[in-house]
């Protein structure tokens, strides 16, 4: 896949970053006078914990798989706004609790049916391929979505490094257990490592990324750092957060939320507003950190991304396939 | 209990029923006028309005059903009775808000969305129904519905608040996902306030059977 002339400034360097360090030296002073009101507990809450920083910087390229004409959702909202059971199931939870989790040193095991099993570094991964930032659509399963700048590179790139036999047939990624740094982790009724899975050509796909930042910065930690994966098209929960282990197999590998519920999370979760969740419809979606009257927008098949991934899905019956 | 503090006491009652409508009021006005500001209702608005207030007319009908357990503990609790209806308008308000906001900011008034979502999901279902029986019992709140109704049958009719609180319980676990226990704590007090009733019945009856015995 060639990569063209970069085009644009990565958006991460128009303002948004600036926009959030503005946010929160606006917010330290809104805390002080704010504590009198609401408790300190609370405003400990509003005004961003230490978990939150990514300060390492990641040198990036443009790409042409980034969305055009859409607004990337604030640093602030992205960082503080994630489903990361581990680290319990509030939705600020993980930027409260996840500045706990060690991503130094840092493997990936991989294992299965490839030519030659071995552990990765995370330096090593780092430096794998050039970075590029993508900016993608991000779409959760609970009808809510994003825009978010990713930094990394086409996961295909390191699956040919793994070297996988030809009968592999789907990758599982397993992200970490581990109850000392996640306290939360036995808080909720959900059996961890969490476990995620793709079919190989998805996996192949070059839109699949295998990320490792945002906003130009390394991941923090509530958002899967060290090294996670995004697949735009597919609803959020099948992008798998600080990975541990990539695993080739032949069959279908069992999936953390199918598990949980089958009937609600199917395997392959592609975004599709034609396809209700059991409870809620999937024709619109909440825009995170839009105004009130303005979150509400439509959901498209695929998250828009009909045009590269369709045919990934050619005849299958997608209602059936959700 | 003095009248004086009584009307002090629900002063306070008020208050402390409206904080949760007025912060959110509040949160929202300052969004809508300040979009450049760090959004008050959090990155989803919609979301913490509709928790917001679900989760306020869960608590407040919870308190209103502790009333009468509570105020068999002591003999110098009677007045606490004084309170029940307020509270329970209150929870019926909240109701009314949450349910607001579903039509506006979740189905947009949108009529087939209304009708899919009336017919296709549960837990709006019994939503739903929760609310229908909190208005009935709102309607026939007033002393006259009381007179009109006879007190036997009115005290009947209100006893569905415990089918209303039972609901409002089912509704908030059927929207959780499965694996998240959040609703367990509120699902736990509810319990016990309902428990509380037999209990007390059997220890009233106990004692009546001691004295007789006694005699």
């Amino acid at each position: 896949m060639l990569i063209r002339k970069p085009a644009d400034i990565p958006s991460s360097e128009i303002t948004p970053k600036a926009d959030y360090l503005n946010r929160r030296t606006f917010m330290t002073g809104m805390a002080a006078a704010g504590v009198a009101v609401f408790g300190a507990e609370r405003i400990a809450r509003l005004v961003s914990p230490g978990a939150a920083r990514a300060d390492q910087k990641l040198q990036t390229v443009t790409s042409p798989f980034s969305v055009k004409g859409e607004t990337p959702t604030p640093y602030q909202d992205i960082t503080h706004y994630n489903n990361f059971y581990e680290f319990g199931t509030d939705k600020d939870d993980p930027a409260r609790n996840a500045g706990a989790m060690h991503t130094r040193p840092w493997t990936v095991q991989v294992t299965g049916m490839v030519k030659q099993k071995k552990t990765v570094d995370i330096d090593t991964l780092l430096k794998l391929r050039p970075m590029e930032e993508r900016v993608y659509r991000f779409r959760c399963v609970e009808a809510w979505s994003m825009v978010i700048p990713w930094a990394g590179y086409s996961l295909s790139e390191f699956i040919k490094q793994c070297d996988p036999q030809p009968g592999a047939k789907y990758v599982q990624f397993l992200s970490l257990a581990d109850h000392k740094q996640m306290p939360e982790l036995y808080q909720s009724g959900i059996a961890f490592p969490y476990s995620e899975g793709l079919r190989m050509d998805e996996a192949m796909h070059p839109l699949t990324l295998l990320t490792f930042g945002l906003y130009g910065g390394t991941l923090p930690n509530q958002d899967g750092a060290p090294v996670r994966v995004i697949v735009p098209w597919k609803y959020g929960f099948k992008s798998a957060k600080s990975i541990v282990r990539v695993h080739f197999t032949n069959k279908e590998p069992p999936t953390t939320w199918n598990m949980m519920a089958s009937n609600e999370y199917g395997f392959y979760s592609n975004v599709n507003p034609n396809v209700d969740h059991p409870r809620w419809s999937q024709k619109t979606e909440r825009r995170i950190g839009a105004s009130l009257f303005h979150q509400r927008q439509p959901t498209l098949m695929f998250n828009g991304y009909g045009d590269q991934v369709a045919s990934l899905y050619k005849g299958m019956d997608l209602k059936k396939y959700f | 209990m003095p009248n004086r503090a009584i009307v002090l006491l629900k002063v306070l009652v008020h208050v402390a029923c409206l904080a949760p409508f007025l912060i959110l009021a509040w949160h929202t006005w300052h969004d809508l006028t300040h979009p450049d500001a760090v959004a008050l209702l959090g990155p989803d608005p919609t979301a913490t309005l509709s928790h917001g207030t679900g989760f306020a007319a869960l608590r407040i009908l919870i308190i209103s059903l502790a009333i009468t357990p509570v105020r068999r503990l002591s003999r110098h609790l009677g007045w606490l009775v004084r309170f029940r209806r307020m509270l329970g308008l209150y929870a019926f308000f909240y109701a009314c808000v949450h349910l607001l906001i579903y039509l506006k900011l979740y189905a947009n008034f949108d009529w087939a969305t209304l009708v899919d979502d009336l017919s296709k999901r549960r837990y709006i279902i019994v939503g739903f129904s929760a609310w229908l029986l909190l208005l009935s019992l709102a309607l026939t709140s007033t002393k006259w519905s009381i007179r009109k109704l006879g007190g036997k049958r009115w005290q009947a009719l209100h006893r569905l608040v415990y089918v209303a609180a039972v609901l409002g319980i089912i509704h908030y676990w059927w929207i959780v996902k499965t694996g998240v226990l959040d609703p367990l704590k509120i699902t736990i007090v509810l319990a016990i306030v309902l428990l509380a009733r037999p209990v007390w019945s059997l220890i009233d009856a106990k004692r009546r059977q001691r004295r007789m015995a006694e005699v």
